[in-house]
């Protein structure tokens, strides 16, 4: 599946920025495991180890995630079964999955492409991560000699790039860029990044514009 | 310790995210302006990501050689390059820089 070879840099980038972020092997392969969605790992991770506080990390990490919120809603209608094994095939909402399964005609369909794809991505997402945190990763000195801390920056720009097709997007991304790099000089760390969730606002269209109606001040 | 703070909060509550709606919400739709919102905030934070995680040092706003890198990955994004070309192009292009 093309699409689960697709993470493996991604995975390799995460296990490098973790290991550069100061986290263990096993504190690195645990996120990979347990949180599973590369854009939050990378954003909790980047606020940890620009020294920010660990509320601002998870919450980075968890507004970035609302949308796993609106994938479990495009995907429950296909996925049922007793509770429990609707709790373990939850942990596999990622964009990937939601994608591939959507996209199938009918509920089993939908079910079949969801699990293999999620399952599949959860296999290279972890191996990879495995493989980026213990062998790749080295040195500080060599981080910066290689350029790989630019990396890291490259890979939330790759992140990004598949959504600027959208114009709403556009101005939420640059409005969200534009408040935390005005907010870096004089906020604590960590705290641009959660600022810039206010940008969302300059993606908003509006639907109903407000009756202009005059309302006689007492 | 910290790492594990976050590791833990964050896997709870993007564990609760993800099984909201199979476990709970049956086969509801959610609120308009939630699923607008949850559609919008991953382009802001990241955004945000790109240029923090490429001009910021602590508290101050540097240029350097990591700008030249994320230059240069645009460039390959921008002509439909894979990922893992972006990011050895940022990777290689700032490790050139420093080499000047």
């Amino acid at each position: 599946m093309s699409i689960a070879v697709a993470v493996i840099p991604f995975g390799f980038a995460f296990g490098i920025a973790a290991t550069d972020a100061g986290l263990s092997l096993w504190q690195t392969s645990a996120f990979s495991l347990l949180v599973f969605t590369g854009s939050a790992q990378f954003a909790a991770v980047q606020v940890l180890g620009s020294g920010g506080s660990p509320l601002a990390a998870i919450a980075a990490g968890l507004l970035l995630n609302l949308r796993s919120l609106a994938f479990g809603v495009v995907m429950a209608s296909a996925l049922r079964g007793p509770w429990w094994r609707r709790a373990l095939w939850s942990q596999l909402m990622i964009d990937e999955s939601t994608a591939i399964g959507s996209a199938q005609a009918d509920l089993r369909w939908r079910r079949y492409g969801y699990l293999c794809c999620g399952l599949a991505v959860f296999t290279t997402w972890n191996v990879s991560t495995l493989i980026g945190a213990g062998a790749l990763s080295s040195s500080a000195g060599l981080v910066s000699t290689w350029g790989i801390d630019a990396a890291i920056p490259a890979a939330f720009l790759g992140l990004l790039w598949p959504r600027l097709t959208d114009p709403a997007q556009r101005r939420s991304a640059l409005a969200g860029a534009l408040i935390a790099v005005a907010l870096v000089p004089i906020a604590p760390p960590g705290v641009p990044i959660l600022a810039a969730a206010c940008g969302v606002a300059a993606g908003w269209r509006r639907r109903t514009p407000v009756p202009a109606q005059q309302v006689p001040v007492p | 310790m910290t790492a594990t703070v976050v590791l833990i909060g964050l896997a709870v509550g993007t564990y609760g995210l993800k099984a909201a709606a199979p476990l709970l919400l049956g086969g509801r739709d959610l609120p308009e302006q939630v699923a607008r919102l949850a559609d919008l905030l991953p382009a802001a934070l990241l955004a945000a990501l790109v240029l923090v995680s490429t001009i910021a040092r602590d508290s101050t706003l540097v240029v350097d050689a990591r700008l030249v890198g994320l230059g240069a990955a645009a460039i390959a994004l921008y002509r439909r390059a894979p990922f893992v070309v972006a990011v050895l192009a940022a990777a290689a292009a700032t490790a050139a820089t420093r080499a000047l």
